[in-house]
């Protein structure tokens, strides 16, 4: 495994008490997996990406749980050595290409200067290194937009020079967060292509996080469903795409439109604030087969199936 | 009969530099053309989608029909008395100081006969006592509600809807799709839907329009376009959406990206991404023929 999340827990403390944005999840990512993170809005899978990266903003911060890099613990270093991981083991994608580069220096410099920031070459092997890293990723004619800046490139170029540093250093886990959500449907499509693609070659764990289930769908071997900060259901996307096995999960399914589909399911109600978590499951309020156990106990990740789905329907006894 | 009728609409922004840089410069004015040429109609009672990427020039055509820009060319007709626009950001969209009473009955200043608010608060789901909540207690979802509830209290005879879900999240949309299609079956409304969701576009449009490059480039029913696509741009576009159901059907990659607006290619603008280009798509720009502005599936060829 090169990523281990285990019991990881995140807050954030408030003049009005502590909110639990994160609350005790656990997974892994081995080498050459990609592992899709998905929910909606609020529902914690950007902050479980912040928190493995030791990116969370103040206050929020790690209340309990370990990260595991490759097997060593990185969720309590110093800032100084996180960000030294950062980069040479975690390549980070983010949504928008244009806060993830500086527009006063040319790609070309950025490139640069992360390679020799993390690997030891000469400055003419940084530079061979650069041009290959911005033709894998698919820029045509890298020698001649070596020197443009970021505002020279469209949305969907600038996002391929992203992924190109993120890569600089091959990195062993890499997490994208959202990072398709700002492009066009076929611009989109092609960068799919391309984080599929070099995971594979390079074998590097990939955390996809997005909103958007059918990136998960085309990219994905596992999926991890998120709903109030906690794991409603893992599992591997095709079961939980044809049989979800929570149902907040066959909700979401449901209420995805499909080409050729007449009505969409509909889930009541919206995802509670992090202030009011209901007692009990967080779904129970708007669960159509919630029975008395949801409203007191909290469910926990059970087997069901070839998934887990922390809901008390799968409890065997 | 038309409620809504479109012939050959074109709108044009001048992006030139400022006056002193063109004379010192030499700069030619820079015009970017939007809207090139668009004609459709709409009839009462149905839901016309239009699709397309970003820059095809979509919610130009929205804001032209109600008249938030003045077309350069061609001509509008509208057969109704009021229309209302919803818009995306239903955040950007309703103002922050105002009750929502007050927001659902601004709409209502040019009705004779006004019904009380708290009727649309109901019809949208939500519940009478909002009306006396600000825009900033309610989530996203609920907050394009209260946009519909405002554009339903101006009775108006056409909705325009420019990406009215594209800011919610899945569950949330599927709410607000569901409630628009209630709407429309209870109140005989007449929509205009504007999306880059062709799956969107798929669920509530009668029949579709998709623009390219500010072009319309195929009209077909809803049922004819997402299951036999003519144009070779539509294709694309099908191909491109996820697939959800993992059937692992054989798709043709994308390639290229949409073209700089201010230069575009001559001939079919869609001609240096098209596997189906040739010397003619190069020089001659396609017309709408039967409904489809392609040189390849006029000559039969594709």
């Amino acid at each position: 495994m090169i990523l281990e999340v285990e019991g990881l827990t995140v807050q954030f403390p408030t003049r009005r008490g502590t909110l639990t944005a994160v609350d005790s999840i656990s997974f892994s990512i081995a080498p050459g997996e990609v592992l899709g993170v998905v929910g909606e809005s609020g529902a914690g899978k950007s902050i479980t990406g912040l928190a493995v990266i030791g990116l969370l903003e103040p206050p929020g911060r790690i209340a309990a749980g370990e990260v595991r890099l490759e097997g060593r613990r990185i969720e309590r270093l110093p800032h100084e050595e996180m960000r030294r991981i950062r980069g040479r083991k975690i390549g980070v994608i983010f949504q928008d290409p244009l806060t993830s580069l500086n527009p006063l220096y040319t790609i070309g410099q950025q490139l640069e200067e992360t390679i020799l920031t993390h690997l030891v070459l000469s400055p003419r092997a940084a530079r061979d290194r650069a041009l290959s890293l911005l033709r894998e990723v698919g820029i045509p004619a890298p020698e001649a937009r070596y020197r443009n800046y970021p505002h020279q490139f469209s949305g969907g170029m600038r996002q391929r020079v992203v992924i190109a540093l993120a890569l600089a250093a091959e990195p062993r886990l890499l997490i994208a967060d959202e990072p398709t959500t700002a492009l066009d449907v076929s611009i989109q499509a092609q960068i799919i292509a391309l984080l599929k693609r070099l995971a594979g070659e390079r074998g590097a764990a990939v955390m996809l996080i997005t909103h958007d289930m059918g990136v998960i769908a085309e990219t994905a071997q596992r999926v991890a469903v998120m709903y109030a900060g906690r794991i409603a259901e893992i599992g591997p996307v095709r079961d939980v795409i044809h049989a979800p096995r929570h149902p907040y999960t066959v909700g979401l399914m449901g209420s995805i439109p499909r080409i050729g589909s007449e009505r969409l399911v509909q889930i009541d109600g919206a995802m509670p604030r992090l202030n009011a978590i209901p007692p009990g499951c967080a779904f129970n309020p708007r669960c159509p087969r919630r029975f008395e156990r949801c409203l007191v106990e909290r469910p926990d990740l059970l087997p069901a199936g070839t998934s887990r789905a922390a809901c008390w329907l799968h409890a065997s006894a | 009969m038309h409620l809504l009728k479109l012939e050959s609409v074109s709108r044009d922004f001048d992006v030139s530099r400022p006056w002193l840089n063109r004379v010192i410069e030499h700069e030619p004015r820079r015009i970017l053309r939007a809207v090139d040429h668009v004609s459709f109609e709409v009839s009462k009672g149905e839901t016309l989608g239009l699709v397309g990427e970003s820059g095809c020039g979509k919610s130009t055509v929205a804001r032209l029909i109600v008249g938030l820009y003045a077309p350069t060319e061609g001509r509008l007709e509208f057969r109704g008395r009021r229309m209302q626009m919803i818009f995306q950001d239903p955040y950007a969209s309703l103002n922050p100081r105002w009750r929502v009473r007050k927001i659902i009955a601004e709409p209502m200043i040019f009705l004779e006969k006004k019904k009380p608010v708290s009727e649309f608060l109901l019809q949208v789901g939500l519940s009478p006592d909002d009306a006396e909540r600000y825009p900033h207690e309610f989530s996203g979802g609920q907050r394009q509600r209260i946009s519909i509830a405002r554009a339903l209290a101006g009775e108006p005879d056409l909705l325009v809807c420019d990406e009215p879900t594209s800011a919610l999240d899945v569950s949330v949309q599927a709410q607000i799709l569901n409630l628009m299609a209630e709407l429309q079956e209870r109140l005989g409304l007449t929509y205009l839907f504007i999306s880059h969701n062709l799956a969107v576009v798929s669920l509530v449009a009668d029949r579709v329009g998709v623009m390219y490059l500010g072009k319309i480039v195929e009209f077909a029913s809803a049922a004819q376009l997402f299951t036999n696509p003519r144009h070779p741009y539509t294709r694309m576009l099908l191909d491109a959406v996820p697939d959800l159901d993992m059937s692992g059907k054989p798709r043709t990659p994308v390639a290229g990206e949409v073209p700089n607006p201010l230069a575009p290619p001559p001939g079919c603008a869609f001609h240096p991404r098209c596997p189906h280009a040739n010397e003619r798509c190069r020089v001659e720009t396609p017309k709408l023929i039967n409904d489809v502005a392609c040189h390849g599936v006029e000559e039969g060829r594709i």
